[in-house]
């Protein structure tokens, strides 16, 4: 308050004495710092592998990863606000008796340029990891990725996967492996170790579907066939749930998936095959998508 | 009939304005009557005919005219229509009324934007108490990982109801109350500059709010607030109420965004240069050129969605060349927009807030302003990063990853703007200052969840399940809300001449605050475990998880009576009536007297300062409040 200058005066800054923090800011550092060193590799060693969606799958794993890593960004950043905002709530508090205003101190262009600066870098950062995640094919492809998957987001072993096609409905899903002659199934079984492509589609309205521990969730869409792929690496059963609001029975439209050997596997398509080899005839056709007629409101 | 007495004798009404007063219920009478007309008369004639709706319970054309025809006969019943055939018919025009009334004139049409900014906080605030209802009924009903309480079809009703409700509402929860009724004081300005717009965007709102109640009547609408096609194409008649009444709130929003753009445009006062605009009015900007931009998109789609359901159109279905991503597209094309026009003015309340209570300036003004202006402007370039999953066109992931994650860059400015105006401030822990800090302590979480959502292959896992809802729960409520509270209890004094209890705000405060977050940050953990959005039923092993979520919202619902209880404790029986300034703010609002004449402004203002030179030696005052002709002149008046 003393000063004759104003301390918003920009002309004539000396830039070395600017830069130098003041011993508050120095302290809120110092304090942000040893916390952050503490707590980051804690959260990436402890909290990291029990992040979603677990590593049941190698999209799976992937995504874990990449929680994972944007957890350890996150950390540190949510460290700094919080030892900032605690540190300056309590040093700066009106003090009893005192009634004067703060000192009007404004904007920094060195502090709005390093903020500017940090926070981009963080950005690019986070979005060239994120794409980059995308494109190997482990991590990103287990997003539904519509009719034609981008080649450089396609596993390697794609060409060898397992078809499996997801129809969903209102309010059940039925699975169908067109390489087995188009036997139709309520529940999903897959091979453990070998590549799967699920084409995923709907006959009524827009449901999701959504397996959780592998790692997968694709819209499904009439009249669209939506690609994505996982290759399971567990032996582990959990359940398939429709991630889409579909209607009435939104909430109770799901199917058990079992990841099972490659012998168990065999055994179980061929026992469907004959299961449904009678009613196999009346079927419809089988095909990559379905576009539903109109349906009237029943009632 | 005081009013009588103030309206100048030579006018002599028209036989048929003696008729009626022109309020609420004759709106309401005419309403009901259009209604039936619509309904009865028109709708069932055009039906006649159409295979899919004679002979059903079902029939669209009958509810939808009605409704329209309903919506026509209310604005008439209001009185909406008076001054456009006035003028047709070659009277003068007259630029107010209403405004001498007493307590009628909150429930008519009044152009005094003071007593539109309390319809619209009572009218908010009614419906927000409806809607939280609505979610401690959903909560309820999660206690149990099978259906208890209600049966599916209510369930997806009281979901769709909360969601939609509560989208409505928060649209104008600031803007409403604060824009209206603070803007123009703020600016200088003794009103808007399209008053009768203005009353007409808040009287949509109830109408729209009453439309959609109905369709409670109507079997409900089971799509949640997205109103997905082809799902909204095949549902039953409450579909139409959802799809009318949002279209409503689209209109009523671009009224608000054009209104609020051309007030501040045009009806600055002299010397309030752009570089004096108080951080709120930025904030309501930069929301109104979303709203103005955003809501007529909402408006087409939802047009869209009713031909298909009621002529028979087929843009959404996905035979004969319509296809559902026209309506993900064009949903989410206003849908994201839509989020920021919830908290872009939540931003500039809390920056007004700890500006005044830290007693120091702005930390960067123009740097906030770029804040704002960068997050409305990026706004329209993420919305399909709510289709990551969808299928629709997966090589443009990586943009809109960039894109979304981009704007953190802007909101990281408003983030910095609060922390450099704390720095060295003299804090002092009012009400409004817990809220505005709480708001920053929930919206980072909220910001900070969000980069798992923008991420693409995180997102896998995130899109559609609670740690989704968790998210936007944080950025609207956590922000938005607590924005709200922190505008309210700052406000009130100024609004209603009496200071609400401090004590019971205190309470409120921590009640919302500790329980918001042990209701909501569990959520995120329940959504990575795979519990979708809008189930009624769940895996048994995250019930445990989802009881402590229903225990701790029911203490947040709770809060919010404790804010009723305030309200009613403080205007009824402790009446500690608030001076002109109480908080010793500098901006132009608090300069007025208590309670704000009717003309804010004996004479026109001249703009003297800004309103943040808090601590500054020797600052002039914001504004010269009785200047004389050759200062007005002098500052371009």
């Amino acid at each position: 308050m003393s000063a004759a200058r104003p301390e918003h005066d920009g002309r004539g800054v000396n830039w070395r004495e600017k830069l130098r923090p003041s011993p508050e800011m120095r302290r809120v550092l110092l304090i942000w710092l040893v916390l952050s060193v503490i707590a980051t590799p804690l959260v990436v060693v402890v909290l990291g592998p029990h992040l979603p969606p677990g590593a049941a799958s190698d999209v799976a794993h992937g995504q874990q990863q990449d929680n994972t890593v944007m957890t350890a960004i996150v950390t540190p950043i949510i460290i700094a606000l919080l030892v900032y905002f605690i540190y300056v709530l309590v040093t700066f508090r009106r003090r009893p008796g005192d009634t004067a205003d703060g000192r009007p101190i404004r904007g920094d262009v060195s502090v709005m340029g390093a903020w500017i600066g940090v926070t981009l870098v963080i950005v690019i950062f986070l979005a060239a990891w994120g794409a980059y995640e995308l494109f190997p094919g482990e991590t990103g492809a287990g997003g539904g990725q519509g009719p034609t998957p981008l080649a450089l987001a396609t596993p390697a072993d794609a060409s060898s996967a397992l078809p499996v096609q997801v129809i969903g409905q209102q309010w059940a899903w039925t699975f169908r492996y067109p390489t087995y002659g188009g036997v139709e199934t309520t529940e999903l079984v897959l091979p453990v170790n070998r590549q799967v492509r699920f084409t995923v589609t709907s006959i009524d309205v827009i449901h999701s579907f959504w397996a959780d521990k592998l790692g997968v969730k694709a819209d499904a869409v009439p009249n669209t066939s939506n690609v994505a792929f996982a290759k399971p690496v567990k032996l582990e059963s959990s359940t398939i749930r429709c991630a889409e609001l579909c209607g009435l029975w939104h909430g109770h439209m799901y199917a058990p998936l079992h990841v099972v050997s490659s012998a168990r596997f065999s055994a179980w398509i061929a026992e469907e095959r004959k299961r449904s080899a009678p009613i196999q005839h009346y079927l419809p056709p089988y095909a990559s998508k379905y576009a539903p007629e109109p349906t009237y409101r029943a009632e | 009939m005081n009013a009588v007495a103030a309206t100048p004798p030579a006018v002599q009404q028209p036989w048929w304005r003696q008729l009626g007063p022109y309020n609420m219920f004759t709106g309401i009478v005419l309403g009901i009557g259009g209604y039936l007309l619509g309904a009865l008369v028109i709708g069932a004639t055009l039906s006649k005919g159409i295979e899919a709706q004679i002979g059903t319970d079902q029939n669209d054309m009958e509810l939808v005219l009605g409704m329209l025809f309903g919506l026509l006969g209310f604005l008439i019943g209001m009185g909406f229509l008076n001054y456009p055939f006035a003028r047709l018919r070659g009277f003068a025009p007259s630029l107010r009324e209403k405004e001498e009334h007493g307590i009628w004139r909150y429930f008519t049409l009044c152009t005094d934007h003071k007593v539109v900014g309390i319809q619209y906080l009572w009218g908010v605030l009614f419906f927000f108490l409806i809607a939280g209802l609505n979610a401690m009924f959903i909560r309820t009903e999660l206690l149990y990982p099978t259906e208890h309480f209600w049966s599916a079809d209510r369930y997806i009703n009281l979901v769709g109801l909360h969601g939609t409700m509560m989208m409505m509402m928060t649209t104008s929860l600031v803007l409403g109350p604060f824009g209206n009724y603070f803007l123009p004081i703020m600016i200088g300005s003794r009103r808007m500059a399209f008053p009768r717009l203005e009353a007409l965007s808040f009287w949509l709102l109830p109408a729209a709010e009453v439309i959609l109640l109905a369709s409670v009547g109507a079997r409900g609408f089971p799509t949640g607030w997205t109103g997905y096609a082809d799902l909204s194409v095949q549902a039953k008649l409450g579909m139409d109420c959802y799809l009318l009444s949002f279209a409503l709130i689209g209109v009523s929003m671009a009224l608000v965004g054009f209104n609020m753009l051309a007030t501040v445009y045009t009806m600055r006062a002299p010397g309030m240069s752009w570089g004096r605009l108080p951080i709120f009015v930025w904030g309501v900007i930069a929301t109104a050129i979303l709203q103005l931009l955003a809501a007529p998109v909402l408006v087409a789609s939802m047009a869209l969605v009713l031909m298909d359901r009621v002529v028979g159109t087929t843009f959404f279905m996905p035979f004969n060349g319509g296809s559902p991503y026209l309506y993900e597209n064009l949903f989410w094309f206003f849908g994201h927009p839509e989020v920021y026009i919830l908290a872009l003015p939540g931003f500039g309340i809390v920056l007004e807030v700890i500006s005044v209570f830290a007693r120091k300036p702005v930390w960067g003004y123009r740097l906030a302003v770029a804040g704002l202006m960068g997050v409305a402007f990026l706004s329209f370039f993420v919305w399909q990063h709510h289709l990551f999953v969808s299928g629709i066109n997966p090589d443009l992931r990586p943009f809109y990853m960039l894109t979304t994650e981009l704007i953190s860059i802007p909101t990281a400015l408003v983030f910095l703007n609060a922390m450099g105006t704390l720095w060295r401030g003299k804090i002092t822990y009012t009400v409004p200052m817990l809220f505005a800090l709480a708001f920053f302590f929930n919206f980072f979480i909220g910001g900070a969840s969000g980069i798992f959502n923008s991420d693409a292959p995180s997102d896998v896992t995130l899109h559609g399940s609670f740690f989704t809802m968790a998210h936007f729960h944080y950025t609207i409520m956590g922000g938005l809300v607590f924005a709200f509270f922190a505008g309210l209890y700052y406000w009130f004094p100024k609004m209603f001449g009496i200071h609400l209890n401090e004590l019971l705000g205190k309470i409120q405060f921590w009640l919302f605050f500790v329980f918001f977050n042990l209701t909501f940050f569990p959520l995120f953990a329940v959504g990575m475990l795979g519990q979708p959005r809008r189930v009624s039923t769940y895996d048994p092993t995250l019930q445990t998880l989802n009881d402590w979520v229903t225990a701790c919202a029911y203490v947040l619902g709770f809060s919010f009576l404790v804010f009723v209880i305030n309200v009613i404790y403080s205007c009824f029986f402790e009446r500690r009536v608030a001076e002109r300034n109480p908080w010793g703010a500098r901006s132009l609002e608090w300069q007025l007297a208590t309670p704000i004449p009717v003309y804010n402004f004996d004479k026109v203002p001249v703009i003297t300062a800004t309103p943040y030179e808090y601590g500054v030696p020797n600052a002039p005052a914001v504004a010269n409040l009785n200047p004389t002709r050759e200062q007005v002149v002098a500052a371009g008046g």
